[in-house]
């Protein structure tokens, strides 16, 4: 569904990511795990089209999407729920999901109705300004705003970041969810062991490079991925 | 008291278009962290546009929509060619770029229409309203009318629609609404069109009682300023007690101290508030500190 060709990226002078190919196929969930700075945000960033490739390509369904701007890429089914939630503060959490549709021309009560299934806090909290929520109910209300694009393939962006234990495995096992019905995603994180578990792939990013890649448990497994980024 | 009722009279007058000018700031600031000192030169324009259009044998109501959609047109272009092609400059060089341009739309109106004042005529007749034992003229009830119309659509579009919504959500935070598909560059062109207008029909609705001239932009844009100062720069509401309260005690420090005076009120208001209150009325009680 997706492959990134040598795709580079920079901000000004400083490269912050080399030579990235990946690929992600319909139905998976894709883990991208590695350090802080490694590059994982300006990744998703450069998927979305909010933040310009240099050079390489990004094949979405097959065809190259790297020129176009971020509003068509959202029309064409790519939805990312970004770092850091971002979600639209003084605006209701019914509002911000109704933006989450924003590029769709079709009624998407279906999908609302999924969406609060998923999360049903948000239904309850529909009418309050997303500001007042908590972290992890604005990082329900950020996917689920994605989630209303009606995407084909979801970027998550550290979704488990500043989250208690007991959210973070809420959150992934609604991720896992999404997968049985059919979702793609591609999914970053910094907690490692949480994202490989739940993932059917996943990469290593190092200062913007890929330098492993594999199957979620057989990178689990291995010793490097174990020292560097689990602590084990 | 019927001294004072008739200052309030005319202080609410003057803040509505006052109001008016500072909700265009708003909007625009909102959209796009810029603050637009050409915004009191739609005001002219529709002021301006009008009287030029009618004396050519227009309607007068075609004539103002005319001159309305001219102002649409000028605030797109300033969007389009001045604003756009500098995105990601510094906000005190995206203000002076609106200062450039505002100088330059007034030089521009030097040559197509003239140096003189201009007045148009009352739209409902010159015949005072007696009141409380002051009077009300009709088209002061025109001016009050019209904004207060405005504000409830311009309420009812940020509220209420989701081109309203995606423009808050652009205010609110752009990366996400880059994210969820809004075109940023098209909410910014929206928010400099719908500041236009609502310039441009104060300006049609306030000639008939301040007249205009080629440069009465620049105190409007001042007012205007300091009326979204008050209010806490980036609340609609904000904008509107602000203007209303520039107005008053404009209308007050003209009426009891000295009509000299009337154009430096606005100002002391805005030492005042940016010493006592940096923020506004509106903007919360805690101040960023460096």
């Amino acid at each position: 569904m997706l492959a990134l060709d040598r795709l580079c990226s920079a901000y000004g002078r400083i490269v912050a990511l080399h030579d990235v190919s990946l690929a992600v196929k319909t139905g998976e969930i894709v883990a991208l795990v590695g350090s802080n700075g490694a590059g994982k945000t300006t990744l998703l960033r450069t998927v979305s089209g909010v933040q310009p490739a240099a050079s390489g390509r990004i094949l979405f369904e097959g065809a190259p999407i790297e020129r176009l701007e971020a509003h068509v890429r959202v029309a064409r089914g790519i939805a990312q729920s970004p770092e850091g939630r971002q979600v639209f503060g003084p605006l209701s959490v019914a509002d911000n999901l109704a933006l989450g549709a924003y590029r769709r021309r079709s009624p998407h009560g279906d999908t609302l109705a999924r969406v609060f299934d998923l999360f049903p806090v948000l239904k309850e909290k529909r009418h309050i300004p997303a500001m007042s929520l908590s972290g992890g109910q604005q990082q329900m209300l950020a996917i689920g705003r994605a989630l209303m694009a009606a995407p084909k393939l979801l970027l998550l962006d550290e979704p488990s970041l500043g989250l208690a234990p007991l959210l973070v495995d809420q959150i992934l096992a609604a991720v896992v969810r999404l997968k049985a019905e059919g979702m793609t995603v591609l999914l970053v994180e910094q907690n490692a062991s949480a994202a490989l578990a739940i993932a059917d792939r996943g990469y290593v990013l190092e200062t913007g490079r890929v330098v492993l890649e594999g199957a979620g448990a057989a990178l689990l497994a291995d010793p490097k991925v174990r020292e560097a980024y689990l602590g084990l | 008291m019927a001294e004072f009722l008739q200052l309030v009279f005319s202080g609410l007058t003057v803040g509505a278009v006052y109001a008016l000018v500072a909700l265009g700031f708003t909007l625009i600031y909102n959209a796009s962290d810029v603050i637009n000192f050409a915004q009191g030169d739609f005001v002219m324009i529709g002021g301006m546009g009008t009287v030029f259009l009618a004396a050519a044998g227009i309607a007068l109501p075609l004539a103002a929509l005319m001159a309305i959609v001219a102002a649409v047109i000028v605030g797109l272009l300033l969007h389009r060619l001045a604003i756009e092609p500098a995105r990601g400059a510094s906000p005190v060089a995206l203000i002076m770029i609106t200062i450039g341009a505002s100088i330059f739309i007034k030089g521009v109106a030097q040559l197509v229409f003239d140096k003189q004042f201009h007045s148009l005529p009352a739209f409902s007749g010159d015949a005072p309203i007696a009141l409380g034992g002051a009077t009300l003229l009709p088209q002061s009830l025109w001016v009050m009318g019209v904004a207060l119309a405005l504000f409830v659509a311009l309420y009812l579009f940020l509220e209420k629609t989701l081109l309203g919504k995606a423009l808050r959500a652009t205010a609110a935070n752009r990366l996400a609404a880059r994210l969820v598909g809004v075109n940023v560059t098209i909410i910014l062109a929206l928010a400099f069109g719908v500041s236009a207008a609502i310039g441009a029909i104060a300006g049609v609705v306030v000639t008939p009682i301040t007249l205009t001239r080629y440069d009465v932009g620049t105190l409007f844009a001042l007012k205007g300023f300091a009326a979204a100062m008050v209010g806490g720069m980036g609340h609609p509401l904000g904008a509107v007690v602000g203007g209303l309260l520039i107005g008053l005690l404009e209308a007050f420090g003209a009426g009891y101290i000295s009509s000299t005076y009337k154009d430096a009120v606005a100002f002391v208001v805005i030492l005042l508030v940016l010493f006592f209150l940096p923020r506004g009325l509106f903007g919360g009680r805690t101040v960023e500190r460096v």
